[in-house]
């Protein structure tokens, strides 16, 4: 099997998508979503107690993908877990055949269902990539010698619509010089955007897969303006699925535009389908060829 | 100054159930200035307890509850009204509480929540801008504490969830990045926000904390 590192360095267009493990032990409906996903796509993101919500550990769910031979993207959030901990679980990881790591702050706690918690932050995502480069090099963060050297893919998020846009920059380019190799975008409604984002960090070498995310009613456009921090829908996005006399059609035929629109700046998408997983295969026809 | 808060008075009523005799301590400086443990309160305080069937054997306020001699003396000198009341009430800040209950055989009440070190935004409005991390970086960052203005104290820059400048955790405040951004700018030397800070050591804050100046 070619792995994403693979892909991804020899210039191969790469599809990703997320599945979320689930509140509980029964990974049966995770496993249903994520087989059906494997032919379609090349990796899929194990999301890390998402919004903050307490769920199944992803480094357990990623490892139940591997044993399906199905290629793993372990998101790692830096709130609950302190340096011990992270490194504890990436060493785990590797031990299980994970390699992909998406390297993240993580969302506050106090946007979850356990709101009383302790948040952690240890450490940032810049230095949670430095840890993980710090490991492949044989050596923990305190630089005591490792049996065994794990083998990391890292990647990073990035909001390329996030204003200002020079600020966001420097961190961005501090995500990389501390190992990361490829970002995987907040949703893009904006293709222009990705544009500007591709030629400023183009330069560093690192690979971008674009977020795509399926709008299923303009209702879902507006909930999304309103509440998700970072995440612009333009109104004529939402007027056209207003307009629509099947919003969920419509909300596919978008995608697919704006997929199909990235697809020259970019080397991948990452599909934020909100459980219509099904139908991935509409958005990413024309990418593939 | 150490920012306080008095709890809600059923609480404090709760607390003081088994002890119907009580002496009112109070404190001349920050919990005067929150208004949570100064003379007015502790006047107030003395009130709601009579009229809630307690009997308060006296009051004091100390100069600075905090201050473990000055504590110790100032409650000798009112040692009758200490020795009738079954337990203190402290109108102090956590340390404060902690003065009397080190001074005291008798039962402590904490009259207060200790919330913060806190900045003065002007008459009864106080802000956080430090949390005592041992290990000062405001050189670094223009003056600005990302350690404590930023929710999640990240080191690097702005978290994904920064937009327009505004913070994720909470929309109505800036971005601490996006301060420390706009400054550097203003001073024509962002390219401080281009090195890497390093994993804090927080062993520098490790708990309880202790100093000894040395002569
Ligand atoms: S960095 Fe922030 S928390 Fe630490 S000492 Fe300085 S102001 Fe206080
Ligand atoms: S938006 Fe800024 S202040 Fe708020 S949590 Fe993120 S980095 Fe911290």
């Amino acid at each position: 099997m070619i792995s994403l590192q693979e892909k991804l360095e020899s210039g191969t267009f790469v599809i990703t998508a997320e599945v979320s493990p689930p509140k509980g032990c029964d990974c049966s409906e995770f496993l249903g979503k994520s087989r059906a996903l494997s032919g379609l796509i090349d990796a899929i993101n194990v999301t890390d107690n998402q919004g903050a919500n307490m769920r199944i550990a992803p480094l357990a769910a990623a490892a139940i993908l591997v044993r399906e031979g199905i290629e793993p993207i372990l998101q790692l959030t830096c709130r609950d877990r302190n340096r011990l901990a992270l490194q504890s679980d990436l060493l785990g990881a590797a031990a299980l055949g994970i390699t992909n790591i998406l390297a993240l702050t993580g969302d506050h706690i106090s946007c979850g269902d356990h709101r009383t918690g302790k948040p952690v932050f240890d450490l940032d995502s810049v230095q949670l990539l430095q840890t993980i480069t710090g490991l492949s090099t044989g050596q923990d963060l305190a630089g005591n010698a490792l049996e065994g050297v794990p083998l990391f893919y890292a990647g990073a998020a990035a909001a390329p619509q996030a204003e200002p846009f020079a600020l966001t920059l420097f961190k961005l380019e501090k995500k990389v010089a501390a190992g990361a190799r490829f970002f995987q975008t907040q949703a893009i409604f904006e293709p222009q955007r990705l544009q500007a984002f591709c030629a400023a960090v183009r330069p560093t070498g690192v690979k971008v897969i674009a977020g795509i995310f399926l709008l299923k009613s303009a209702g879902m456009a507006r909930f999304v303006n309103k509440n998700i921090p970072g995440l612009t829908i333009p109104a004529e996005l939402i007027a056209e699925l207003e307009a629509a006399t099947d919003p969920l059609a419509t909300g596919v035929e978008i995608a697919r535009r704006l997929a199909t629109e990235c697809r020259s700046c970019c080397d991948g998408v990452h599909i934020m389908a909100m459980g219509r997983e099904e139908l991935i295969p509409e958005i990413t026809k024309e990418l593939r060829q | 100054m150490i920012i306080s808060r008095q709890k809600p008075f059923p609480e404090i009523l709760a607390a003081l159930q088994q002890t119907p005799r009580v002496f009112l301590v109070g404190c001349a400086k920050c919990a005067t200035v929150c208004k949570s443990g100064g003379e007015e309160e502790v006047w107030q305080m003395q009130e709601a307890l009579s009229a809630a069937g307690k009997e308060v054997s006296g009051s004091l306020i100390i100069d600075e509850a905090c201050h473990m001699l000055r504590a110790g003396r100032d409650l000798r000198g009112k040692k009758e009204q200490v020795e009738e009341a079954d337990a203190l009430l402290v109108l102090a800040c956590g340390a404060g509480v902690q003065s009397i209950a080190a001074a005291s055989a008798k039962i402590t009440v904490s009259g207060t929540d200790t919330l913060f070190l806190g900045n003065i935004r002007r008459f009864g409005q106080f802000e956080q801008r430090c949390s005592l991390c041992g290990n000062c970086l405001l050189t670094e960052t223009a003056g600005i504490c990302p350690v404590t203005l930023c929710p999640k104290g990240v080191l690097n820059g702005p978290c994904g969830g920064m937009d327009n400048g505004r913070c994720e955790v909470d929309a109505e405040a800036e971005c601490a990045w996006f301060q420390i951004y706009e400054l550097l700018k203003s001073q024509s030397r962002l390219e401080r926000l281009a090195t890497i800070t390093p994993p804090k050591d927080f062993a520098r804050m490790l708990k309880p904390g202790k100093l000894k100046i040395e002569k």
